[in-house]
């Protein structure tokens, strides 16, 4: 187990290392820097002066490393366009993404599970038709069109929620969060519910189509012959055994919400990092966009070593490698 | 006295687009206290579905359409679904073929025995868990104490096996179908399973109802053994007679003996053609396509179970004595 753990860890250390590469070359493809920083009217001397300042006159390589080490410590530069630390741009906007993300999640895992246990359970029921129906729309429409629809009724034509902004925060410490007021919480809800349909519905029908995969198992067939009741069948043997696929997509899908946001955030006005880049590709604000995808790379990674880790919660099969030889 | 089971004249159907198949029909036998019947056939006679059948368990669209099963006096084919399920696991166990697949992998051994302990006992978990130890020992898993935390995956096939027949037999249950429980195992290992289920029933009075394609256990293993045909019982009757001077045609060639019926004397060491499917089954006798002794009456009336000495045969060469 120890192994594995470190294996992963290992592998996660030089998807960074990639992205962080990616991240680096913008900066290269993006046109020179000094341009933006200079006057018009410059001399060769003065942008020869200001790229040695920068380090931007030594070697390629000696450039990645100096990167490397700055983003390991958390130093991401200053933005082109406000000429504030990135650091502290990303840290205001952070919370905002990370909430949304959150409600949206516990959205589509306590929508999406119940909901494909149902509809896998109640196979020929009406309601689960009705569900399953319902949820080709949430595959089909797209974010945008979603979100818009929910402001035009929820927010234009009832009035009830907001259509943009995240309402009243409070400031806990560097974290501004949106879930102590009534109108930071009705702010999230239409951007929340935007964001996680497409994960609700999807994993409603992983977990409908896993369910329906695990009743026809032997042991499925032989828990019945106990006599076990239906709901240890139902929630104590199949559920549980649908989770291992559950995992993996849900943990995916949660890391797509953090990529996803930035439609819904645009839609919505919503003051979070999705936002943020889409304003930095605008201005070409390279430091910007770059610390962005270092950041969503970097939560990837922390999900999948977390739904490694949660696989051995749920597999024994996983957890035990030497012992498989005893007889 | 009663038997223990009776089932008379079941029938199972399968409702389909092209009308309705007919899987099982008529059949009837029944099983006494501590009795071991075997239950023969080829491969798509209706042995399963029978079983099935008994534990409630058949899969829609399939459905018992006629007949009755009876436990202890008690007719159980037409139970509500709660009523049924009490019985199961309690009164009658099963053991299907497939021991590395009966087991759940995510659960270790002694949870699923606990599990199965305390829905049908009133026993504190950890009483439960002392009998678990109790049931592994008995079913003679190595150092129980600490098998009983290891999960499934820990166990060799036969191992889990015995595992699986702990879990059947774990409250003492009247009855016990057993399906091909060796099938998928070792040949090595085959007869101690066998062995085990054999003395665990004997010690608790358990009757076996044995199904296999396995001549060898029917014939260290059973009191009786009924012999199916194409979804009909062709011979039943005390096994030394059904091995050694089987009536019925088809289960004469099963036991590749030569037919001492009506002075024929070709051997029929092996049947001729297969069985037919379930769309296709002749009028009649089904088995009158591929028997030697056909005759005109064969190929419009049904034959019923006939008394034919030792055994009960459904073939009309026993119509009159
Ligand atoms: N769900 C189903 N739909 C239609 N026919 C079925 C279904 N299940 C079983 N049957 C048919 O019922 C017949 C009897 O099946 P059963 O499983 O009882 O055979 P068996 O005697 O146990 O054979 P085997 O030795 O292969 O286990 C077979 O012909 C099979 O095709
Ligand atoms: S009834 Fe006729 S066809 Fe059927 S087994 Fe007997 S002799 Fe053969
Ligand atoms: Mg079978």
């Amino acid at each position: 187990m120890f192994a594995y753990i470190a294996r992963r860890a290992l592998q996660s250390v030089l998807v960074m290392a990639s992205v962080a590469f990616v991240a680096f070359a913008l900066f290269q493809y993006m046109g020179d820097p000094i341009n933006q920083m200079v006057a018009q009217d410059a001399s060769a001397a003065e942008r020869e002066a200001l790229r040695r300042v920068l380090g931007l006159d030594r070697p390629f390589y000696v450039q990645f490393l100096v990167f490397l080490k700055n983003i390991a410590t958390g130093n991401f530069g200053f933005s082109f366009r406000v000429g504030s630390p990135v650091a502290q741009i990303i840290a205001e906007r952070l919370p905002a993404t990370l909430e949304l993300v959150f409600v949206a999640a516990m959205f589509a895992l306590f929508i999406g599970v119940p909901a494909g246990v149902y509809t896998g359970l109640h196979r020929h029921g009406a309601m689960s038709r009705f569900m399953l129906t319902i949820s080709l729309i949430g595959v089909s429409l797209p974010t945008f069109l979603i979100g818009i629809l929910l402001i035009l009724i929820f927010a234009v034509l009832l009035g009830w929620l907001p259509s943009f902004g995240r309402g009243q925060t409070v400031q806990l410490g560097f974290w501004s969060t949106g879930f102590l007021t009534t109108s930071g919480l009705k702010a999230l809800i239409l951007p929340s519910i935007t964001l996680g349909l497409f994960q609700t519905t999807l994993i409603m029908r992983l977990v409908r189509s896993e369910m329906l995969e695990v009743l026809r198992t032997d042991y499925i067939k032989f828990a019945r012959a106990r006599g076990l009741t239906n709901r240890a069948i139902n929630f104590g043997h199949a559920l549980k055994n649908t989770l291992v696929p559950v995992i993996t997509i849900a943990g995916l899908q949660i890391g797509g919400l953090i990529a996803f946001a930035i439609i819904t955030e645009t839609v919505f006005q919503w003051p979070g990092m999705g936002f943020l880049f889409i304003t930095a590709i605008q201005f070409v604000d390279v430091p910007v966009m770059s610390s962005y995808l270092v950041l969503v790379a970097l939560f990837f990674v922390i999900i999948n070593l977390i739904v490694d880790l949660l696989y051995f919660a749920v597999d024994p099969r996983l957890r035990v490698e030497r012992s498989v030889s005893a007889h | 006295m009663a038997a223990l089971l009776e089932v008379e004249h079941l029938r199972i159907e399968f409702p389909t687009r092209r009308g309705t198949l007919v899987a099982v029909d008529d059949v009837s036998f029944s099983i006494d206290e501590g009795e071991v019947l075997g239950v023969v056939g080829e491969s798509g006679a209706g042995k399963s579905l029978t079983g099935t059948a008994i534990i409630g368990l058949l899969e829609p669209p399939g459905r018992v359409a006629a007949g009755e099963i009876r436990l202890m006096g008690r007719r159980i084919d037409d139970l509500p679904y709660e009523e049924i399920r009490k019985i199961r696991g309690k009164q009658i166990g099963a053991v299907f073929q497939d021991p590395l697949t009966s087991l759940n992998p995510l659960y270790s051994v002694g949870r699923q025995l606990i599990e199965t302990i305390q829905t049908h006992t009133d026993l504190s978990p950890t009483q439960a868990r002392t009998r678990a130890l109790e049931l592994l020992q008995e079913v003679g898993i190595p150092a129980a104490e600490r098998r009983v935390d290891h999960y499934p995956h820990q166990f060799s096939g036969g191992m889990r096996q015995r595992v699986v027949i702990a879990l059947a037999l774990c409250v003492n249950p009247k009855l016990v179908i057993a399906d091909e429980p060796t099938t998928a195992l070792d040949v090595s290992i085959q007869a101690q399973i066998i062995a085990l289920l054999k003395r665990l029933c004997r010690d608790h009075g358990t009757a076996i109802m044995l199904i296999t394609h396995d001549m060898g256990v029917i014939a260290e293993t059973a009191d009786r053994v009924a012999v199916m045909y194409a979804g009909r019982i062709a011979e039943i009757g005390p096994v030394r007679s059904v091995i050694k001077e089987a009536k019925h045609p088809y289960s004469h060639g099963l036991m590749g003996s030569i037919p001492k019926i009506n002075d024929t004397k070709e051997r029929l060491d092996q049947i001729e053609g297969s069985m037919p499917r379930l769309t296709e089954i002749p009028p009649g006798c089904a088995f009158n396509p591929r028997c030697p002794h056909v005759f005109e009456r064969c190929r419009v009336e049904r034959p019923e179970l006939l008394d034919a000495g030792a055994t009960r045969a459904s073939c009309w060469l026993y119509a009159h004595g």
